[in-house]
């Protein structure tokens, strides 16, 4: 079929050319093979004709070729002429005829430059984001302060409503997976202690652990991944649809009216869930030592009430409302960063989980150098 | 080949291409579109009118198969959409090009990944020539090369409308479906974009199915009307048959004092 779409004949210093079939997009490919081997003739050549009196349909793609014929020949100096094409083909063909001929570079090039320059955008961007970070702290403190001031304008309502979302509903997963996580660490702890014949530290091991590190840490993680993302999301759709502007020109402060709200209820539910989870996964861990490890549940709390003291507890229950607060704060500074494309809410979200889950962390090696020096 | 599957209108020799039976939409106990009968015909401009919420948007929708039907049936080109094999309903879907209300262009491609998108995943093109086929393409809707680097969201208002008309002809389909294609312009911009429709209609041999508010276009673009009130087409004809007609809702949409001034500048129809 291919074949009969263009045919050429040299003679002289003319060039018959003649169309046939369909120059539609389904043959614009074959086409463009056809059309570029002729133009690459290497003849001397001063006219040319094309016939398209053979040509059945004409669109876009097909018009633009041919049109493209004619640039080529026309740019080596050929007279070309255009005969038996159909009326009703010859408007859109005037239309291409008007189209400009590329000028420069369509593509933003790449090459070495363009890599030296995505390095130093993104080592730019981390600054950015820490002052962006630290903007929202003071506005925050800011506007904590002021309605500190005039409690009433305080939105008790919203409140609620997100510490039923980020705590009430968060309370069976939280549950679920510190309870799982205090199991596999006692099961672990007897397998390995019960060589040195020493199961029963494995209560101690337990203890510790959860209180002081793995309750807070587990259940600020679930929180950035479950209510960080959601709140970056949340906050980037308002602010792709303009919801943020439309507050601000009421007169409303969007930290005053959405964020504070959202972090508070987050410093709120935190402490919460990380109690909860903190029993849940002791409560895991006693009853592994029970039916893995053979250690009574009498003697279980017995030893625990040995090892850990208050300390313990407070150590854990005291880095929770910073934890929220980090997750809180990355969460927002990344949802009000988000720009009008559905690429950036998602590029700002996975932003949102990523850093707040690092800095929860790099929080956690602080307090725990912290807690080091003053002795707890 | 194209259309002649297609039927012939005995009334005035005119091939439908799309024919809509007795469609009837809902949600819920609301039932937006009861019965519904319309047909366009091949190289027409048909204006779609109706109140807002009346259910323009939703027969459009209807028709290129984002909403389900109730009852009825639906023939595009001759093939009807739900009896159809998967294969053959995107060969028909290949052959319209929809301009959605809010352009609907994807956010995280740039104006020419927009514009090659439907090239690329239906036709196997070199890349110059999609590249040259994007430029050609923006300047048939009025653009210029220099906007093929940027992204939905530094386009204005006027300019998305134009990148997405580009995008429904990217394949050049047979039918194009404009979704307000005038809203939220300026009149000088509704105007171009008027005579853009009216334009690319002609050289491209288009059928257009346009649902719209805008008076001046159906005015000046439109070859024929449908009204839709009251979930039925209570009238479907030309501009002077619009005028004419007594039905009070026509009546008030067409002698409103909104439409005064495109009276006015009209010229009597032919």
């Amino acid at each position: 079929m291919s074949d009969t779409l263009l045919q050429g004949t040299a003679q002289g210093g003319e060039l018959r050319l003649a169309g046939g079939g369909a120059w539609v997009a389904q043959n614009a490919s074959a086409l463009e093979t056809l059309i570029d081997s002729e133009t690459a003739r290497q003849e001397k050549l001063s006219q040319v004709a094309i016939d398209m009196n053979g040509v059945e349909r004409l669109d876009t793609f097909g018009a633009w070729l041919l049109e493209r014929l004619v640039r080529a020949f026309k740019a080596r100096g050929c007279e070309t002429k255009i005969t038996g094409l159909k009326q009703d083909y010859r408007a859109l063909m005037d239309e291409l005829h008007a189209v400009k001929p590329e000028q420069g570079p369509l593509r933003k090039s790449g090459g070495p430059t363009a890599v030296l320059a995505a390095v130093g955008q993104s080592i730019a961007s981390i600054g950015k984001s820490l002052t962006a970070f630290l903007n929202m702290l003071g506005e925050l403190s800011v506007v904590l302060v002021r309605v500190i001031g005039r409690p009433r304008s305080f939105r008790f309502t919203s409140l609620v409503h997100q510490l039923d979302n980020v705590g009430w509903r968060a309370v069976p997963i939280i549950l679920l997976i510190t309870f799982l996580i205090g199991c596999i660490i006692a099961q672990q702890g007897i397998f390995h202690f019960r060589r040195f014949g020493a199961d029963i530290y494995v209560v101690d091991m337990v203890g510790i652990l959860v209180l002081r590190e793995l309750g807070v840490l587990i259940v600020a993680i679930m929180v950035a991944g479950r209510s960080g993302s959601a709140y970056t999301a949340e906050l980037g759709s308002m602010k792709m649809r303009e919801e943020i502007d439309a507050l601000r020109t009421m007169g409303f402060d969007p930290i005053e009216v959405l964020v504070l709200p959202r972090i508070l209820a987050l410093i709120i539910g935190v402490p919460i869930l990380t109690f909860l989870g903190s029993m849940a996964a002791l409560y895991g861990g006693g009853l592994v030592c029970w039916l893995y490890g053979g250690i009574d549940p009498e003697i279980f709390l017995q030893r625990l009430k040995e090892a850990i003291t208050i300390d313990h507890f407070k150590v854990g229950m005291i880095k929770a409302p910073f934890m929220a607060l980090i997750v809180g704060l990355v969460a927002c500074v990344e949802g009000m960063a988000v720009k009008g494309s559905a690429e950036s809410l998602g590029l700002q979200t996975t932003a949102s989980v990523v850093e707040s889950i690092f800095l929860v962390i790099v929080l956690d090696g602080f307090f725990a150098i912290f807690f080091a020096a003053v002795g707890m | 080949m194209a259309g002649k599957n297609g039927k012939e209108n005995g009334k005035n020799g005119k091939e439908t291409v799309i024919e809509v039976r007795g469609v009837t939409v809902g949600f819920g106990e609301h039932v937006v579109l009861n019965a519904i009968d319309l047909d366009v015909y091949r190289g027409e401009i048909l204006g779609f009118v109706g109140g807002s919420g009346a259910g323009k948007s939703v027969l459009m929708r209807t028709i290129i198969g984002l909403l389900p039907k109730r009852a009825g049936s639906i023939k595009v080109l001759g093939v009807d959409m739900a009896a159809a094999a998967d294969e053959e309903r995107a060969a028909i879907e290949r052959r319209w090009g929809v301009l959605f209300q809010q352009g609907a262009l994807f956010s995280s491609l740039s104006v020419r990944e927009n514009l090659q998108f439907p090239v690329r995943e239906n036709l196997d093109l070199s890349q110059r020539l999609m590249d040259e086929l994007v430029v050609a393409k923006l300047e048939m809707v009025g653009l210029d090369a220099s906007v093929c680097n940027k992204f939905p969201s530094e386009l204005s208002g006027g300019m998305t409308k134009r990148v997405a008309l580009a995008r429904a002809l990217a394949l050049d389909p047979e039918i194009v479906f404009l979704d307000e294609p005038t809203s939220g312009l300026d009149p000088i911009g509704a105007g171009e974009f008027d005579t853009l429709i009216a334009t690319l209609q002609r050289t491209l041999g288009l059928t257009v199915f346009m649902v719209t508010h805008d008076l001046d276009s159906l005015h000046t673009v439109c070859d024929r009307i449908a009204v839709l009130a009251d979930g039925k087409v209570i009238a479907a004809g030309t501009m002077t048959d619009m005028l004419a007609s007594q039905h009070p809702w026509l009546h008030a949409y067409f002698h409103g004092s909104r439409s005064r001034a495109g009276q006015a500048l009209a010229k009597p129809p032919v």
